[in-house]
């Protein structure tokens, strides 16, 4: 075992973690001051309770056995885990307990995203409820089909290198569904419900992109070439997603915003998410560029499509997730990264097609799922707020706070 | 006495306060208020979505003075807080029947 991997690993397992609180940031500046301690403790919640699952089933529902769909509970209650070197069906260059601990935090901040899209109106106790349910029922098998060799996306010679399909094309749908199944914030449309701290949402990109470093340049699972180049594709298209984002922004409406900065920046993290280390080059720019652009006019599906996606997660995680995906069928580079050679780099069209078959997969299975989940965990235990304690807002009827006294 | 009210632009408030106590003024109350009239609210676009922001801060200003100072109190923030741009603000004074001041019981005048 070679000391300087692991402690590659072990140090992106900590980044990716501080992404949960980041991200937590990142929403509740943009949720009206009642609502705040409730999108705060949804997210660190998520620490919690989906730690405690992973170590009892969700890991090894992700990586034990080589099934097609789903793993297996060889390693369930940490059984074996710390004694196992090739979880995914090939040997780590890591110990087993530091994959078990860098997968652990995938699997704690991806239910988290789905949080914005349902942002003031979810009961905490059907929140605990749902993401338990939608860890483990769908969260689990996704992983296992992208990462572990016997999962049919892996199978199938589609690529994604940090989870664009497993963690936000996944989460994207999720959001969408939940959000068809909750209805809308009351208010929403006849009342402005404006960002009510922005430099809070400031602060949360700052630790997000800080953390993306672990998520992407960790998902070498080494320390390696491809893990530099997955760093640098990271910050660049981080960059350029903010500067394609502004500049759209500034011609429709007027001005470069804050807010604007800020989700640009995060869409093209999204979008290089399953880039990361299979393109080189300028590409990192251009996907970025493009994330940042199509997300902002994807800013106006929710209204087409009727739905209240209150902070926006199908236009970034979805939208940028489907980009990223989609994009590395172009731009992957066997120069690069031997596993996958894209449209332009004379690969021609069979990693296109292996990629979209992925997001199509992803996107079936995760979004009627969830809307399953989300219905029984509504219909029985109930997932939205009564209407009194939306009124009042979620820090005041979940948890007896305020996160601003008077 | 009188209660002189003053709702003014919150950028003017030191500049208000230092001329009414040029004035010999020799205290006052400030509270951070928001409102409208007619300089009505403002745009704020967030993702491309406009909100109409109706409510613009502003600060409010409580003066207890005596009647023959009323005049040069009201001259003496018109002249602090104008910058002749819609939005300035106003006075208004309206009669107080009585004052205590509560350390020494002391009323009328005297407690002012």
């Amino acid at each position: 075992m070679d000391a300087g991997n692991n402690a590659w690993v072990l140090t992106s397992a900590a980044l990716i973690l501080f992404m949960t609180p980041g991200l937590a940031f990142f929403y509740a500046g943009m949720v009206r001051s009642k609502n705040v301690l409730g999108m705060l403790m949804q997210n660190i919640f998520a620490m919690g309770l989906i730690s405690v699952l992973w170590a009892f089933i969700g890991f090894s529902l992700a990586f034990g056995g080589d099934g097609n769909f789903v793993g297996n509970l060889d390693y369930a209650f940490m059984n074996d885990v710390a004694t196992t070197i090739d979880f995914p069906g090939f040997e780590l260059a890591v110990p087993g307990m530091t994959f078990f601990a860098f997968q652990m935090m995938f699997a704690i901040i991806t239910p988290a995203l789905i949080t914005g899209a349902t942002a003031d109106r979810l009961k905490f106790s059907g929140y605990a409820l749902f993401i338990a349910l939608w860890s483990l029922i769908v969260y689990s098998p996704v992983a296992h089909w992208v990462w572990d060799t016997g999962g049919w996306i892996f199978d199938s010679g589609a690529l994604d290198f940090a989870g664009g399909a497993a963690i936000h094309i996944n989460a994207g749908v999720a959001a969408l569904a939940v959000v068809m199944v909750v209805g809308p914030r009351r208010g929403h449309g006849s009342e402005p419900m404006p960002p009510h701290n922005l430099p809070l949402t400031v602060l949360g990109t700052g630790i997000l992109w800080f953390g993306w470093f672990g998520f992407n340049a960790g998902s070498a699972l080494l320390a390696d070439g491809i893990a530099s180049q997955a760093l640098v594709n990271t910050h660049l298209a981080a960059a350029s997603a903010m500067l394609g984002w502004l500049v759209v922004e500034k011609i429709k409406t007027g001005h470069a915003t804050t807010l604007g900065a800020c989700s640009g920046a995060v869409a093209g993290l999204v979008a290089i998410t399953p880039c990361a280390g299979f393109v080189g080059g300028l590409s990192p720019i251009w996907i970025g560029l493009i994330a940042g652009v199509v997300c902002y006019l994807a800013l106006g599906l929710k209204t087409a499509l009727k739905l209240d996606d209150s902070l926006d997660v199908i236009a970034v995680h979805l939208v940028g997730g489907l980009i990223g995906t989609i994009l590395l069928g172009f731009f992957a580079d066997d120069t690069v990264n031997a596993l996958g050679d894209g449209l332009f780099y004379g690969g021609g069209g069979e990693l296109l097609k292996d990629q979209v078959l992925a997001a199509l997969g992803v996107m079936v299975f995760s979004g009627v799922v969830t809307y399953i989940l989300a219905t029984i965990v509504q219909k029985t235990i109930g997932l939205r707020v009564d209407e009194d304690g939306e009124l009042t807002g979620l820090d005041q009827s979940q948890h007896a706070e305020s996160a601003y006294q008077p | 006495m009188k209660l002189v009210t003053a709702i003014i632009k919150p950028f003017k408030l030191d500049e208000v306060k230092d001329a009414l106590k040029s004035a010999g003024v020799a205290g006052m109350t400030v509270g951070e208020v928001r409102g409208f009239g007619r300089q009505g609210g403002h745009t704020e676009t967030y993702r491309g979505a406009e909100y109409k922001i109706d409510f613009v801060p502003k600060v409010q200003l409580e003066i207890v003075v005596d009647d023959g100072q009323v005049d040069l109190v009201v001259d003496t923030i018109v002249r602090a807080a104008a910058t002749g741009k819609i939005g300035d603000g106003k006075i208004w004074i309206t009669d107080v029947d009585r004052i205590v001041r509560i350390r020494t019981s002391e009323e009328g005048t005297d407690a002012v």
